[in-house]
């Protein structure tokens, strides 16, 4: 597909003999809202550190933006764009929250995007202001979370890859970072959101492919994907 | 440029008042003591920019020390360069040893890491046993060139130890300010958010490791003129492993005066004791002094000041 950003085509990904992705094909259009879903195991977060370029493909390649980054370093990918937060906060301990997006203000965003917003404006957006100057060790979970996202946006991304970021959070607080996630796309970022709060992903996305054990099994509207017998099956058995 | 000539104004101040003890004509046992001390300046800040800064803990400090003097003993044997040649031959092979080492990152972490670089220097040491040019197992005399440029050869090594350690701690706190050691800090917090972040953690362990082993390797270099004898068991003597570690450890990892603290504190206890009580002595005080550490402020002594001063 010529007019995605994303081309994920016939990526194939082993551990061993276990073929965690079998010929996996996804094509993210710009601006949208793009839902991965699969049972445990299914190789979301595998296909997405192969995007991200923590893993490298055993077959297939993967084009972002007209570019064949197939080979290309995980620091280069993210300076082209590519941005994830992790399903697990991984934030930097000794810094303080907002040293933690000077990061990836001075290594990936510099360059491109110079629309001037610092660190301090992403930290105000999501509401993470009051802490600027505290270390991540004194937040609560969903303010881990927030400072994933914010992290990430101060990376400056044309395609941001949430990975489960509401994973473990109240209802309450999933709404808050979907309507963080919202806001975002209608600034003009991509987004692929890994989700097992189907509430959620149904609610976001404008289109869902789903994976299981390593094969694409299905892609649609969220509603023909809920109907999908296929789908159901791969989430119920049989 | 104002503000960063500063750092470096003060440094060949220190460096003046360097030459100006060694105009002293003091007891030159002073000298012989403080070379060591600044000796373990050099050899702790280098450790700090790998160990301290990016988190790689090296155990191989007395491979990449014996390394720049065994580089400085080969080059005496062959040819006998000037004191300057030894020095930038042997901060270079140590550097190109940091350099490989840097690779090994890719694929060993934490305590797998230090295991290798323990590895390394045992390695090391058995091949210099074993190559008789050097000196083997026995050792070699080494003879300083006559005439040093000013007073006796120990004042002016002295001298050199100065100018050294003065650079060692300028390369130090350029890096540690510098996008560099931001993004050393930061894989050292997580290597994996790090890369994702932008960062090109390859590269910058790279240079850690290349520049920690260049100034180990400098450091070592003078080392057979300031014993005039080489054998193995010195050179790769468990002290550098140990005290290389202790003194950041204990004056603070986290920022460049943090090794110079605990190279000052410890080398000077060090020598005290060597001379009052017994030289066996001093790396038991090591021992004390960083389990004390480790266990009251494991942040050193700059973690403790931050800690007084409140929050």
């Amino acid at each position: 597909m010529a007019d995605a950003l994303l081309a994920v085509e016939g990526v194939t990904k082993r551990f061993g003999g276990f073929l965690a992705l079998n010929q996996v094909s996804i094509a993210v259009k710009p601006g949208e809202r793009f839902g991965l879903i699969g049972p445990n195991g299914s190789g979301k977060t595998t296909l997405i550190n192969c995007v991200s370029g923590a893993l490298r493909i055993d077959g297939g390649r993967i084009v972002f933006d007209g570019r064949d980054i197939t080979s290309m370093p995980a620091h280069r990918r993210t300076r082209l764009g590519i941005v994830r937060s992790f399903q697990i906060p991984k934030p930097f301990s000794s810094m303080t929250v907002l040293e933690n997006l000077g990061i990836p203000l001075e290594n990936a965003a510099h360059g491109r995007g110079a629309d001037g917003v610092d660190a301090m404006e992403i930290l105000e957006a999501i509401g993470l202001a009051a802490k600027a100057h505290l270390r991540p060790a004194g937040l609560t979970q969903i303010e881990m979370r927030k400072l994933e996202l914010a992290r990430a946006m101060a990376a400056r991304p044309k395609l941001l890859i949430s990975d489960e970021a509401m994973a473990g959070l109240s209802s309450a607080e999933v709404d808050d970072i979907l309507a963080i996630l919202l806001r975002l796309n209608a600034q003009g970022i991509t987004i692929i959101m890994i989700e097992h709060i189907m509430r959620a992903v149904m609610r976001f996305s404008q289109r869902i492919v789903v994976l299981d054990a390593g094969e694409r099994i299905a892609e649609g509207t969220p509603d023909e994907v809920v109907r999908n017998p296929a789908v159901e099956k791969a989430y119920l058995g049989e | 440029m104002r503000r960063a000539g500063w750092p470096l104004l003060i440094g060949v101040a220190v460096v003046v008042v360097g030459i100006a003890i060694a105009s002293l004509r003091a007891n030159p046992y002073l000298y012989f003591a403080g070379y060591v001390i600044l000796q373990y300046i050099v050899i702790a800040t280098a450790w700090n920019i790998l160990g301290g800064y990016a988190g790689y803990v090296n155990f191989g400090t007395p491979a990449f020390f014996a390394l720049g003097a065994y580089t400085a003993v080969f080059l005496i044997r062959s040819v006998k360069p000037p004191l300057p040649v030894l020095m930038l031959a042997g901060g270079l092979v140590a550097g190109l040893l940091g350099l490989g080492i840097g690779y090994l990152t890719l694929r060993l972490r934490g305590v797998f890491f230090s295991i290798a670089t323990l590895a390394l220097s045992v390695v090391l040491q058995t091949v210099m046993v074993n190559w008789e040019y050097v000196g083997g197992s026995r050792g070699l005399s080494v003879i300083r060139p006559s005439g040093p440029p000013f007073g006796n050869y120990v004042v002016f090594l002295f001298t050199i130890m100065v100018a050294l350690a003065v650079f060692a701690v300028l390369v130090a706190r350029f890096i540690e300010r510098s996008w560099i050691g931001r993004g050393l800090s930061a894989l050292r917090d997580n290597e994996e958010a790090a890369e994702c972040m932008g960062v090109p953690t390859l590269r910058l362990k790279l240079f850690a490791t290349t520049v920690s082993g260049f100034l180990l390797g400098l450091a070592g270099a003078p080392f057979p003129y300031y014993v005039t004898f080489i054998e193995p068991n010195s050179a790769f003597a468990l002290d550098y492993a140990v005290n290389a570690l202790a003194m950041p450890m204990i004056g603070g990892t986290t920022s460049w005066i943090g090794p110079v603290i605990g190279a000052v504190l410890l080398g000077s206890a060090q020598q005290l004791a060597t001379v009052t009580i017994s030289s066996e002595l001093s790396l038991l005080i090591v021992g004390v002094v960083l389990v004390g550490f480790v266990v009251v402020a494991p942040e050193g002594i700059l973690g403790l000041i931050r800690r007084l001063r409140g929050r």
